[in-house]
């Protein structure tokens, strides 16, 4: 590891560091800002919640931080990656080896098994299938899902395919997850699991975690609340 | 091996849609195996034709007649090896459904003309040259009709004999062989001489002169001396090489190439548009997950190839066992059509063909939705879960 590298690896250290950011779209002949001069640092091992009325700009600071979407402007620095200055290939290759996303609805492969959902990262690695397997009954232990890893998505409970979800942005040990209103789609009690889940995995494997939410009872698992509108943080 | 388990788990979903896609490709390539077998066994005998060979007919038709003694002034001819001839019979056993070709022709010239492409076993060649009636049958009418050496075979012929009968009797004294895959032997040998002899009119003609030349690559100076000769005659010729004589025979019945590619051009037209359609459709319900296989970091060309393995796949699938069908449906009609369609066989040439239709077919199926996926902007098609 290099010296670089155990540096970016500390806790509390800088992960993410955005710089005048912003954001707009052509909508016609006009421009519209979603971003709007953005600066936020979030440090390793953080667990950060996003929250604001709808159009505040909060999952497309979440795209950008993915690495999915490019900024209109401005600087955006995740580890030692300049993501503002990076192709789109390039952009790829680091979101398959940094960054791990949970989605509202899961987003699995219906056509798949739970476990064949986890190796998918995985097969963008050198890893062997043995290696991948390996790796794949980690992860699906971790979310307590290791009896339920030859079910397809719909032989499963919400709750349990938002775990797969879960246990596939853990798979390939990715420096930050995004989690894009993870609980959305699930009832309280189910809801409060999976937190309870992303609560365990930040506290216990150091992840650094930012989910976007318009529940203030999900935010409460944070360690910070941020709140933005019109694409500012408030 | 992981990539190939997605793609048919993909192709799996919509099992029902799938299994028609795929059935009627089978049918295209069914269609295409049998057509073009078709085709090439008409080709066939332009393919064996050889090389050094020519031709000689009357300039107005083939059913013409020529007087006899052209033959021997071709065998005069300097670039002329051997000279031979036939004649068209036209009979046929029993009922007219049986009818197989007849050729009075000259024993020991015409197996030397054809020596690369058939062979008479020296004995049998001896015993039929001293039996007047006798005649030589091929495999394919040993086959079909069970006639062996001895077998007495009456024919009823379109040219009466000097009574007035119209039965001819013949008795079977050779059987010869191909020697060449795919040589017809359906076709029976009788003596010119007897022929000519016995028949009611048209005596002292012959149908068609083969001239088998010293240099192939003087054939076509040969065909022209040969036409020289007769030129401004009662009987003017047309010489062409066997090859160019064999093309046009077949053209008179039909164009089978022709028709053979039309058929196949609209069946493969539709069929592209059906599984082309297939293909559409199931990249436009896909959108979100391949967006989602890009969010994880699989690259463009990765989720462009995915697609397009599904297309290539299910026409693999398809194409192979509708070639397979095919080979199995040839198979079984060769031996039935020996007799009339010698050379039914699915050639290699068929084959690879069909293979490399296979991965066009597959590739065009899968282009457009395959690009669209190369495209696929992710933010925009997460946002159309």
């Amino acid at each position: 590891m290099s010296a670089q590298a155990i540096a970016d690896s500390a806790i509390g250290s800088t992960l993410v560091e955005l710089k005048s950011i912003s954001k707009h779209y052509p909508k016609g002949k006009e421009k519209v800002n979603v971003l709007n001069e953005l600066n936020l640092t979030i440090n390793r091992g953080d667990f950060l919640a996003l929250m604001g009325p709808s159009g505040s700009g909060k999952t497309t600071l979440l795209n950008l931080l993915g690495g999915l979407d490019k900024p209109s402007s401005g600087e955006l620095k995740i580890g030692s990656a300049r993501l503002d200055q990076m192709s789109n290939s390039q952009l790829t290759r680091w979101r398959a080896q940094n960054v791990g996303f949970i989605f509202q609805f899961y987003n699995l492969m219906p056509v798949l098994t739970a476990e064949k959902n986890v190796e998918l990262p995985l097969l963008l690695t050198n890893l062997s299938s043995a290696q991948r397997k390996k790796h794949v009954a980690a992860a699906l232990s971790l979310v307590g899902l290791s009896e339920r890893a030859d079910h397809y998505p719909n032989e499963l409970s919400g709750g349990q395919e938002q775990r797969v979800a879960i246990a596939r942005a853990l798979v390939s040990d990715p420096q930050i997850l995004l989690c894009d209103e993870p609980t959305g789609d699930l009832d309280r009690t189910t809801a409060d699991e999976i937190l309870t889940l992303l609560q365990t995995l930040n506290q216990q494997q150091g992840k650094t975690i930012v989910m976007v939410t318009h529940d203030p009872r999900a935010a409460d698992h944070a360690k910070t609340i941020l709140n933005m509108d019109k694409g500012r943080l408030v | 091996m992981y990539y190939l388990y997605f793609i048919m788990k993909n192709l799996g979903r919509k099992k029902v849609r799938t299994i028609l896609t795929c059935l009627s490709i089978v049918i295209a390539f069914l269609l295409f195996g049998m057509l073009r077998t078709l085709g090439s066994a008409f080709d066939q005998g332009a393919e064996l034709a050889g090389e050094d060979r020519l031709v000689t007919i009357n300039r107005i038709t083939l059913i013409q007649p020529l007087p006899y003694n052209y033959l021997a002034k071709v065998k005069t001819l300097d670039g002329v090896a051997i000279a031979t001839q036939a004649n068209w019979f036209g009979g046929y056993f029993q009922e007219q459904k049986n009818q197989f070709p007849q050729f009075a022709i000259e024993a020991e010239d015409y197996f030397s003309i054809y020596a690369d492409m058939y062979a008479l076993p020296e004995e049998q060649m001896k015993s039929w040259k001293s039996n007047r009636i006798g005649v030589v049958i091929g495999k394919a009418l040993v086959d079909k009709y069970k006639w062996k050496i001895g077998d007495r075979v009456p024919l009823i012929g379109m040219f009466p004999q000097q009574d007035g009968k119209t039965t001819w009797e013949f008795e079977v004294s050779g059987i010869y062989e191909a020697k060449t895959k795919g040589a017809d032997t359906s076709t029976m040998l009788m003596h010119y001489s007897y022929f000519d002899e016995a028949r009611q009119f048209g005596k002292g003609t012959l149908g068609w002169m083969v001239i088998k030349v010293k240099d192939k690559n003087q054939s076509e100076s040969v065909a022209k001396q040969v036409d020289a000769l007769f030129v401004n005659s009662p009987a003017e010729t047309k010489t062409s090489s066997e090859k160019d004589f064999t093309k046009s025979f077949a053209k008179q019945f039909a164009d089978i190439g022709f028709i053979t590619s039309i058929i196949l051009a609209a069946v493969f037209f539709t069929m592209l548009l059906v599984a082309g359609n297939t293909m559409a459709q199931s990249f436009r319900e896909r959108i979100p997950e391949l967006a989602v296989l890009k969010t994880l970091g699989f690259s463009d060309a990765t989720v462009m190839w995915l697609v397009l393995g599904e297309a290539i796949f299910l026409s693999v699938v398809g194409g192979v066992i509708g070639l397979l069908f095919a080979q199995i449906i040839v198979t079984g009609a060769a031996e039935s059509l020996a007799a009339t369609l010698p050379g039914l066989m699915m050639t290699s040439q068929v084959l690879l063909q069909g293979v490399l239709l296979i991965v066009i077919f597959g590739i065009v199926t899968g282009a457009i939705p395959a690009i669209q996926g190369l495209r696929l902007q992710i933010v925009t098609a997460l946002r159309r879960r």
